[in-house]
């Protein structure tokens, strides 16, 4: 086999890296559920795919604003969160008395449910919008072409990370949350508003994957499935990096993005398997991810 | 006993709609039960429940159409495939615990999941796997349904004397409290094992007939919706009691051959049902009729 173009490689590897942004953005919302709630929210992937057809019709609505992309990212990314909240909130919040069963089941009820509501509203067809004008070209790197959108979203998900891992780190909120992480009857003896605490975590984790609906849509079909396909790459990362580690989640999308970018193009036929084999390894060796902690509990 | 006889007498009425129906939730029902043999009875969260089913079913209808084995033999290979399979998954999966038990069968089950929808030139891959007639002397839907009851009756007569056995009581002592299970001096793991691949055989019968039953086998029948399905069966139904599962299947495949004569949408009916279920009968149907009775005999 001769070696290829390294244009092409770093290409390659950069369409890797975009959509390693994309699993980033949605697991870290589900990491971020996983560490305070305990939830394995199954409905994660729905809400991208709600976010992204919202933003199909927040672009029709504005459709005469010069910057309507940007007003549907931010619209259809609140109203996900919104969505997020108020099914924390008056649902989820009354199933944790129960076993965790019933908690991820019911999650997996939200599927089928906003699986449905999306086909009724927006139909089966497959939906695309255009990409936002100021970011419609593509910059040479090397001799090939690479779009300015992906660009954007590289940086922007290398952005949101760190914004994250400064709350995270520096503020009072993120030290609330890293505590309730750890103990959260502890937290609620502190008094701090555990039950609060949990409905304003839901909603950032509902918004993340949201606003990771809302951006893919310029750049992939907008497809009722998108939510089933979404969820199970989501587990993987999360798997990998460890489930409420957030630099393992960050780890895992990248190592994610690149298996797929490049296992599609040396083996097409095995590359899917390679990757459920990566998350089958990772369980087994390390239980609680490469960047994880073994649980307390 | 009413209900088996009512059940042998049911392709009397004549009518291909409860024949076809009948069958399908004999199935499922088995494949559903023999997922609460880990669900139920030992407390394992299994995720990945299609791939013994998945298993059991491609093994069957490979052997009869590629490798022209009989009958017999391919429906008994599928149980000991869904075994050995079970068997293998089993080994690393009892290793953890809790949601990360959950995540190594779901993963175990999408590998196998992957490698039937990759592996064209064996199982068709994505076009799936059609043209599997009836085997010779079942070669009717009224006759297939009576090997399939006879077949059903016999697992769940086998699976109910395991649980009412010390075998059963173990597991359900590890369901309760594992660590305190192994003081008392019980191997854990290896009734974990045990179960495991019991559930895994009967998954592969329930699957080999399920292939036949449908004459075509597509990949979708290991993706993890399915898994889903049949957990969520076994829990409408009720998970701690043993006929609950097979309540469960008929309840859901007679909802859904109505509600789809209807609408397209039955994922939002099953959603709702659900969600419903979760909030007001937790114990799933089975559950709640016990509840209702006066004087509770506790039996399962």
């Amino acid at each position: 086999m001769t070696l290829p173009d390294p244009s092409f490689l770093l290409i390659q590897s950069l369409s890797g890296l975009t959509y390693a942004m994309f699993l980033f953005l949605i697991a870290s919302g589900l990491s971020l559920i996983f560490g305070i709630l305990r939830v394995l929210n199954f409905a994660h992937g729905s809400f991208y795919m709600v976010g992204a057809y919202l933003t199909y019709q927040f672009v029709s609505y504005f459709i005469n604003s010069p910057a309507h992309f940007w007003w549907a990212v931010l619209f259809a990314s609140v109203s996900t969160a919104l969505i997020g909240g108020f099914i924390e909130r008056l649902f989820l919040s009354r199933l944790y008395i129960r076993e965790e069963l019933n908690q991820l089941l019911f999650t997996y009820a939200l599927v089928l449910i906003l699986g449905d509501f999306a086909k009724i509203i927006w139909g089966t067809g497959q939906l695309s919008i255009p990409r936002p004008a100021i970011l419609k070209g593509a910059v040479k790197i090397l001799g090939q072409y690479f779009p300015e959108y992906n660009i954007f979203i590289i940086f922007l998900g290398l952005g949101i990370a760190f914004f994250f891992w400064i709350i995270l780190k520096r503020t009072r909120w993120g030290r609330i949350i890293r505590a309730a992480a750890l103990d959260r009857e502890m937290l609620g003896a502190l008094g701090i508003n555990v039950r609060w605490l949990f409905t304003i975590v839901f909603t950032i984790g509902a918004w993340l994957a949201g606003l990771g609906g809302a951006l893919v849509a310029p750049i992939a079909a907008i497809v009722p499935g998108m939510d089933v396909e979404i969820i199970i790459n989501v587990f993987i990362v999360v798997v990998i990096g460890g489930l409420g580690s957030f630099w393992g989640t960050l780890l895992g999308a990248l190592v994610l993005g690149q298996v797929i970018s490049f296992g599609i193009l040396v083996l097409p036929r095995l590359a899917i398997v390679f990757i459920y084999v990566l998350m089958t390894v990772v369980l087994i060796i390390r239980p609680w991810g490469l960047l994880g902690k073994p649980s307390q509990r | 006993m009413i209900i088996i006889l009512l059940l042998a007498v049911l392709p009397l009425s004549e009518s291909r709609f409860y024949i076809f129906l009948g069958t399908d939730i004999l199935i499922m029902g088995l494949f559903a039960i023999s997922l609460n043999l880990l669900l139920g009875y030992t407390g394992l969260v299994s995720f990945g429940q299609a791939a013994y089913f998945g298993i059991g079913a491609y093994t069957c209808a490979l052997l009869m159409k590629k490798a022209s084995v009989a009958f017999p033999f391919a429906f008994v290979a599928a149980a000991v495939a869904g075994a050995l399979g079970a068997l293998i998954i089993g080994f690393f999966c009892i290793r953890l615990t809790k949601i990360y038990f959950s995540m190594l069968t779901l993963a175990f089950s999408q590998i196998v999941w992957a490698i039937v929808f990759k592996w064209n030139s064996l199982t068709g891959g994505d076009t799936g796997l059609i043209g599997i007639n009836f085997p010779e002397h079942l070669d009717s839907s009224t006759r297939f349904y009576y090997f399939t009851l006879g077949v059903v009756v016999a697992s769940l007569f086998i699976i109910r004397k395991m649980v009412d056995s010390p075998f059963g009581r173990i597991l359900t002592t590890i369901r309760e409290n594992p660590e305190r299970t192994e003081f008392i001096g019980v191997d854990v793991k290896l009734f974990q094992l045990l179960a495991f691949m019991i559930s895994g055989a009967f998954a592969g019968i329930s699957g080999a007939l399920f292939g036949i039953f449908n004459h075509s086998l597509f990949p979708d029948l290991l993706y993890w919706p399915m898994s889903a399905e049949v957990l969520i069966m076994a829990i409408l139904g009720g998970m701690y009691s043993f006929f609950g599962p097979l309540v469960g299947a008929a309840v859901i495949l007679y909802l859904r051959m109505l509600v789809t004569s209807y609408t397209q949408y039955w994922p939002l009916i099953m959603g709702t049902i659900l969600a419903l279920l979760l909030f007001f009968f937790p114990g799933g149907i089975m559950g709640f009729l016990r509840s209702q009775r006066p004087f509770n005999r506790g039996d399962r």
